[in-house]
């Protein structure tokens, strides 16, 4: 089913609609995911001998991204990506 | 009351509750049996979605594998939760705005073929059963510890109470008891991490008691502790990896896709009202995972110190009792090298291999012989990973209900996962196979019935295999996430982000990433597990990391193929402009 026409969707076509709704998805994911590999392959794994030097309390902070850190960050990435495609879901008129 | 009578009387009220909730929600017709009438609130949804997800392996195992293995076992922290993110981005919305019942009927009706859906039930029915096995058995070993029954009676009662809820109430059974599990599996973990984290730094939350000082007044945190007392008994220091840095990140890779890829937690996202739902609902399973998966490397370490506390340099007549259970089993022994009635714990294999006691007969101090020929380093002790979390609370001396509620927790841990995977090899069974394949005009009473039969057979071969489990259960874990992470989750991603894959290449894809990965892990772990080290590994990746290689295979030869095949019908390339917004989703499409 294509989505439903809304206000300022007269000009353009449905087609093109959810060609730009897919673009701002994508961009959005693309960020998001990069934040996802930075965290853990980044911090936890490539960088984690050089952060290994800084303390964060009783952690070496590498060793704190590899075993803590990371899952808190990954909670966050999936809310804000859920909230953020809301209002995208909106803006291009295909809300479920 | 005895910690003995406390045990039978939590697993005995949480069965009861699962069997409750059973004939409570019994199901009528297949759209409820496969994926609970596609009306479950997000954050149950995502409730039971940690209790599917989080297995005997997660309970039992990861805290004293994390133990043993300390920055490496970060592979698992990471590895099962990262998969989360690009099951939420990447995969759930597109899934549950399809709005069909099971995985391989995704992937069959996108690519237009039934050749597709059923290599993909052949991957989804490997990967499955490969889990459920050991899921089984992980039951009958909290039997035979805590309730004293023999390990095959603890499998058929764990049998019985799955055959219960699975059959009886399908994917609707399933996520109220996996709610109810969750709750006490949650309860049990976390309880007595409190405790000993209390015990052990003064801090009550686990996770900050890991980065906290040590409570015995040395001023020293508990990691820095860790490090001097392991480096000082000839180990490696705690925080400081020991594997490659390509190979811990392939390892911690293959997990994460294979974890997106694998076919009962995506089923699960199917359940949800609409699309937007289902990111909501990974981000509530994430929330309710990362409270045991943060919690357990809190557990692991504090389990090392008092483990190194109670056993290292402390006289066989002195240790206490629960060790002396666990010998029993065979999961703990001590081979008395220096002959001074103490037993010395430090680096290295006591002895080659697993023990092998010389019946009941007892050394001189009282502990089981062992017959196996001893190393020739220092250590004299040998203890089995999985130990770590059901014998912690008794190693610390917690109170018997403590005790008797990780029983009842990792019952819960492992019972709903088993049910989750049961069901999933089931309904690929019935729907995939017979409604879809080759019987398109069974109806749908027959086809329940025909759901529900294969649910009792997949028991079935689930509890043969619990009861004679094939010696390489521990190994062909990694077969699971591998074949996942090299099969599906490419397949399924090019599904939803390309409009131009064809048949072909998904099935040469799909075939290609299995076929690689497989053939990998059978040639170290089965055919020349003696060439099995990292310099004979392709790029330095080893058999539990290769399904990131696998995946690159998959996608690769996809491309290749479809670049000399066919193209994609139109009617194909709309319903993937339909996917991808969430609009029109409403609820599941009934067949």
């Amino acid at each position: 089913m294509s989505p439903q026409p809304n206000q300022n969707g007269d000009a353009e076509s449905a087609g093109d609609r959810t060609k730009a709704y897919w673009r701002a998805n994508l961009k959005l994911l693309g960020k998001l995911l990069v934040v996802w590999f930075v965290v853990s392959f980044g911090f936890g794994i490539l960088l984690q001998p050089f952060l290994d030097q800084f303390q964060f309390f009783g952690f070496k902070l590498g060793f704190w991204f590899a075993q803590q850190g990371s899952i808190y960050v990954f909670i966050a990435l999936i809310f804000v990506y859920s909230h953020r495609m809301r209002k995208i879901d909106r803006d291009f008129g295909v809300e479920d | 009351m005895e910690t003995s009578t406390l045990i039978y009387l939590f697993v005995g009220v949480s069965f009861a509750l699962y069997i409750g909730i059973a004939i409570w929600s019994r199901v009528g017709s297949t759209k409820e049996f496969y994926i609970a009438g596609g009306g479950i609130h997000p954050v149950v949804n995502g409730m039971a979605t940690a209790a599917d997800w989080m297995s005997a392996a997660s309970f039992i195992s990861m805290a004293g594998l994390i133990a043993f293995l300390g920055y490496d076992g970060s592979v698992y922290l990471m590895g099962w939760t990262g998969g989360y993110v690009l099951l939420a981005l990447l995969l759930a919305p597109y899934l549950r705005k399809f709005g069909k019942f099971t995985v391989p009927e995704f992937i069959g009706e996108r690519y237009y073929s039934d050749t597709a859906r059923l290599v993909a039930v052949v991957c989804l029915i490997f990967i499955s059963f490969t889990y459920v096995a050991g899921q089984m058995r992980g039951v009958g070993i909290v039997f035979s510890r805590f309730l004293e029954v023999d390990i095959d009676m603890g499998v058929i009662i764990g049998m019985t109470i799955v055959f219960f809820y699975a059959v009886l109430g399908g994917m609707k059974g399933i996520t109220y008891t996996q709610v109810a599990q969750y709750c006490v599996l949650i309860f049990a973990y976390t309880v007595p991490a409190i405790f000993i984290s209390m015990l052990i730094t003064g801090n009550p939350v686990p996770q900050l008691g890991l980065g906290s000082e040590l409570a015995d007044g040395s001023g020293m945190y508990v990691l820095e502790k860790l490090d001097a007392v392991l480096v000082d008994l000839g180990f490696n220091a705690y925080t400081e990896s020991t594997k490659s840095m390509a190979d811990i990140f392939a390892i911690t890779a293959a997990l994460m896709l294979g974890t997106a890829g694998l076919p009962h937690v995506i089923v699960r996202f199917f359940t949800v009202p609409k699309a937007s739902d289902a990111r909501t609902s990974a981000g509530w399973a994430l929330v309710f995972i990362a409270i045991l998966y943060t919690t357990a490397p809190a557990v692991g370490a504090f389990a090392r110190i008092n483990f190194i506390d109670s056993v290292n340099d402390t006289p066989y007549s002195d240790v206490a009792e629960v060790y002396k259970n666990y010998e029993d089993l065979g999961l703990v022994a001590w081979k008395d090298k220096n002959k001074d009635g103490k037993i010395q714990y430090s680096a290295g294999a006591p002895f080659d291999g697993k023990p092998d006691f010389d019946g009941d007969k007892r050394g001189a101090s009282g502990e089981r012989v062992i017959t196996n020929e001893p190393t020739d380093n220092a250590n004299e002790a040998y203890v089995d990973r999985d130990i770590m979390v059901l014998a912690n609370p008794e190693i610390a001396g917690l109170p018997g209900w403590v005790v008797a509620l990780v029983a009842a927790g990792s019952l819960a841990a492992a019972l709903s996962t088993a049910a989750g995977l049961l069901l999933v090899i089931s309904s690929s069974i019935s729907h995939d196979v017979m409604k879809k394949t080759f019987m398109p005009h069974i109806s749908d009473a027959q086809e329940l019935r025909a759901a529900r039969l294969a649910a009792i057979v997949a028991i079935m071969i689930a509890g043969y295999f619990g009861i004679n489990p094939p010696g390489f259960v521990a190994q062909v874990v990694a077969f699971a996430f591998g074949l996942a992470a090299a099969s599906l989750f490419p397949a399924i991603i090019m599904c939803i982000f390309t409009k131009s894959m064809n048949k072909e290449g998904a099935i040469v894809g799909m075939l290609a990433g299995l076929v690689f990965t497989f053939s990998y892990i059978v040639f170290f772990k089965f055919v020349s597990p003696e060439l099995n080290m990292a310099e004979n590994w392709l790029f330095g990746i080893s058999p539990e990391g290769i399904g990131f290689v696998g995946m690159f295979v998959n996608i690769g030869a996809a491309f290749l193929v479809k670049r000399f095949t066919k193209d994609t019908p139109q009617d194909v390339q709309d319903l993937v402009e339909d996917i991808r917004v969430p609009s029109g989703a409403g609820a599941a499409h009934s067949h």
